[in-house]
């Protein structure tokens, strides 16, 4: 095939028919490429669950939730005698839930107000500044965080590891969260439901509270959802601000053990094996869970 | 329309019994069956929804790229059926202009004009590359706007010249037909005669086919038209005649403006 | 109305907690690096030298710096063909279909899980794997971390893809479609120059996420206070080495410890900050 412009012979002979035909195999190559990486990824998601049901199952019975872990010769009379080893986590269940509900009591209300403020305050530059802060804040690596509650409050605050401190630094991380994700939640309501609440003369905290958060309700709540699972499995900050407790504590300002901080103390535990695999299970499926509930919101929120 | 078909002398391109379906029982074409006249402007018209625009993009089989629309019945170019070709020489040897001016905002003037050839992996000399350039733009009565500015990216251009330099990136490999979806609802008033002279223009050299949401715009132009409802293709014939003598009732009642 | 003006103090006195604690950190982190910044000064940076005994202290950094560069960047390299081809996958070739949206959730799943179980999961399951099939007699080190760190990041590299890549509007595409461009053609050069910025910026910040990243990496990298002289060789990187060494700490040792936090705090802001950056300018 030639092209004639005017005085010129665009010469693509030769090129038509093969280059077809390499181009076509190049088109199917490529795409061969990518469903195979794809398929590895996917591989891999399943890879990792499925090892983690499959080793963990056997060790979860109700004594795994209602007593505290066994301690390392327990684990051992029992690993000999391939017996499964008695205990269980509750310390660390108790434990992992005071610290969350503690971390979501600070950072839930501060996060849904500077959400709210972000929302009211839009494009401007102090509001487009704090952000910019807040996305810093998310970013911020857990262990530096952990450094930093241990130097505030397990230093100066209650001279201990502590509850108190754990929680802090998961509210710290909790934070940035609902804050991004309270503010995009109000700013799908329509603008004209505001617009008529306050047009029938409703101040405009009313407004907030009656018809801005009750109409963005499933996003808060599915920024709040997600926060949680976020912070549930997390160990670093926690093993700078709480460090662990082998027995139930309910004192705030004394240190308590989590499920994460168990994993951990399983881990470096050659006894303890089987009862890592149980526990992370368990705090997989928790947090798997809590993030599968708040996309399903999510999605029915969109519809 | 039988008879219609049979008094083109030269004919480029046939559709017989042309049927394309969206889902399962839905069809959005039904039955159409036409000889479109090489070196002519034939106009597509119709009311929305009528199957203009679905009818358009099945003879460069766009509809590859949706697996869920099925087509049957046969198109055939130059008596070559277009499903036996490969997808590739039949997109050379037919361009697509579209709706909404779409220049690649990536690249500058100059390499959307060429945008055909370096897609298709084909090298061309310096002097191949301004030739083409220069010859589309000034097919397309743009060179002179644009010739100081070939490197500059085409998005600041104005909607009506964005428009022009797709048609020069549809002409870059001289297809032998050019496929216009609506090229001028998105264009003022000044800009859509431009595309209308241009068109005039190009029947010269090439086949034009046009889909057009303004029957006055068929009548200025087109040598041919047809006109559809409700996927059906009503009446094709020479554009004087269906506009002064329309035969059927719905043809005449989409003209005078009773509904569409 | 005097409500309003309440709300708005009130909504302005919570905007204040953001400076006060991310303030706060800064002051904290540097005032906490002062006494291991007056003693080794920048030679921190640069020295290799990590000694916690008793009369002879002496720590430098350099290390663990070069552990979490080396272990970062090549999570991403590992990384970026598979959250590449996922990205395609999802927002191309099988766009809107239930299949795409069902790997999404598959890769969206990685990102929920805890750094701890995939530090288990490298450790149990991976490491005898890599050992088994003769890589490295130990497992652990650079390549096993690095390995881990990809599979976790994946999923923050996609998402970001993923949205940009759809973005590219589909007339661009159709367009190059009636010039006669395979599909690879039209990925090549009509989605990728448009998405580009989109993609990078995801694969940035997918980088910052690994160079914070401790569980995992402190369970397989060996923790050795070496710089990692090949693709097997153990090391340590600065969030591992405070996670081993915070809790017995004290003194100056402390204080090197928390100028390595600082030094983190710092690049992952950076990089981060770059990561956003470029997303502001697309959108």
């Amino acid at each position: 095939m030639d092209l004639i412009y005017n005085n010129i012979k665009i010469n693509a002979a030769g090129t038509l028919p093969d280059q077809s035909a390499k181009r076509k195999t190049k088109d199917h190559l490529f795409l061969t490429l990518v469903i195979f990486f794809s398929a590895i990824t996917i591989s891999l998601v399943l890879l990792i669950i499925g090892t983690l049901v499959m080793k963990g199952y056997h060790q979860i019975n109700w004594a795994f939730f209602t007593q505290i872990a066994p301690d390392t010769f327990q684990a051992m009379m029992a690993k000999i005698s391939g017996k499964v080893i008695p205990g269980g986590i509750a310390n660390g269940i108790t434990g992992s839930v005071y610290l969350v509900f503690l971390s979501s009591v600070i950072a839930i209300p501060f996060g849904l107000l500077i959400g709210i403020f972000l929302y009211e305050n839009g494009n401007k530059r102090y509001a487009g500044f704090i952000r910019d802060i807040t996305d810093v804040l998310q970013g911020i690596p857990s262990i530096v965080i952990g450094i930093i509650i241990y130097l505030w409050v397990v230093v100066h605050i209650t001279h201990s590891y502590s509850i108190l401190a754990g929680s802090v630094s998961l509210a710290i991380m909790m934070l940035p969260l609902i804050i991004r994700s309270t503010e995009e939640s109000l700013k799908m309501v329509p603008d004209t439901l505001k617009e008529a609440a306050i047009a029938l003369g409703t101040p405009y905290y009313k407004v907030i509270l009656r018809v801005l958060i009750p109409t963005s309700f499933s996003g808060l709540i599915t920024g709040i959802l997600l926060a949680i699972s976020r912070v549930l499995g997390e160990t670093a900050p926690l093993m700078l601000t709480t460090l662990g407790n082998p027995v139930i504590n309910w004192d705030v300002t004394k240190p308590v053990s989590a499920v994460p901080l168990l994993v951990w103390q399983f881990y470096n535990d050659p006894n303890m094996v089987d009862l890592i695999w149980s526990s992370t299970l368990f705090l997989m499926g928790f947090v798997l869970l809590l993030n599968l509930t708040s996309k399903w919101i999510a999605s029915k929120q969109q519809n | 329309m039988n008879e219609f078909n049979s008094t083109i002398s030269s004919p480029i391109l046939s559709i017989e019994n042309l049927c394309i379906a969206y889902e399962q029982g839905k069809l959005a074409v039904k039955e159409v069956t036409a000889t479109v006249e090489k070196n002519s402007i034939t106009a597509i018209m119709g009311p929305s929804g009528c199957g203009k625009t679905t009818l358009l993009r099945a003879i460069n089989r766009m509809y590859d790229l949706y697996p869920n629309i099925t087509t049957k019945g046969q198109i055939k170019l130059f008596n070559e059926s277009i499903y036996d070709m490969s997808t590739i020489k039949l997109r050379r040897k037919i361009g697509m202009v579209f709706q909404r001016p779409n220049p690649f905002p990536t690249l500058s003037i100059y390499d959307n004009v060429l945008a055909g050839f370096k897609l298709n992996g084909i090298h061309l000399k310096r002097s191949e590359r301004d030739e083409i350039v220069e010859t589309s733009l000034h097919d397309v009565t743009l060179w002179n706007e644009v010739k100081d500015s070939l490197h500059k990216k085409g998005t600041f251009l104005s909607g009506g010249q964005q428009q022009r330099l797709c048609v020069a990136r549809a002409l870059a490999f001289k297809p032998d037909i050019i496929l216009l979806d609506e090229p001028t609802s998105a264009l003022d008033p000044v800009a859509t005669s431009k595309i209308e002279d241009l068109l005039v223009n190009l029947k010269k050299q090439y086949t034009i086919i046009l889909v057009t949401h303004n029957m006055t715009q068929a009548a200025r132009i087109s040598d041919n038209s047809m006109f559809m409802y409700l996927g059906e293709l009503i009446e094709y014939e020479k554009t004087k005649t269906i506009f002064t003598n329309p035969k059927d009732s719905r043809t005449e009642g989409y003209l005078t403006g009773k509904f569409g | 109305m005097n409500s309003d003006k309440v709300l708005k103090s009130v909504l302005f006195t919570a905007s204040l907690l953001i400076l006060l604690i991310s303030g706060g950190m800064v002051y904290s982190l540097f005032r906490g690096s002062m006494l291991s910044f007056h003693h080794f000064g920048w030679n921190f940076l640069i020295s290799s030298h990590w000694d916690p005994t008793q009369g002879k202290e002496q720590y430098g950094a350099l290390p663990f710096i070069a552990g979490t560069i080396f272990t970062s960047v090549l999570a991403l390299i590992m990384a970026i063909p598979m959250a590449f081809s996922t990205s395609l996958f999802v927002a191309e070739y099988f766009h809107k279909t239930r299949l795409a949206s069902v790997v999404n959730t598959l890769v969206d799943l990685l990102a929920g899980i805890p750094s701890i179980i995939y530090g288990l999961w490298g450790f149990y399951i991976l490491r005898p794997f890599i050992v088994e099939i003769g890589l490295n007699p130990q497992g652990y080190g650079i390549f096993t971390s690095s390995l881990i760190l990809a599979i976790m990041i994946i999923p923050y590299a996609t998402s970001l893809s993923n949205t940009t890549i759809m973005m590219v509007p589909n007339e661009l595409k159709e367009a190059a479609y009636s010039l006669g461009a395979t599909r690879l053609e039209v990925i090549w050069n009509v989605i990728l120059p448009n998405a580009r910025s989109g993609i990078m910026a995801s694969y940035i910040l997918a980088f910052g996420r690994a160079l914070g990243e401790t569980m995992a990496v402190t369970m397989l990298i060996g923790n050795a206070n070496i710089i990692p002289t090949s693709l097997f060789s153990t090391g340590n990187t600065m969030a591992s080495v405070i996670a081993n060494q915070f809790g017995e700490a004290g003194g100056l040792q402390l204080s090197a410890l928390i100028e390595i936090g600082l030094l983190l705090f710092l690049i992952t802001t950076i990089v981060n900050a770059i990561g956003k950056f470029i997303i502001k300018k697309i959108v």
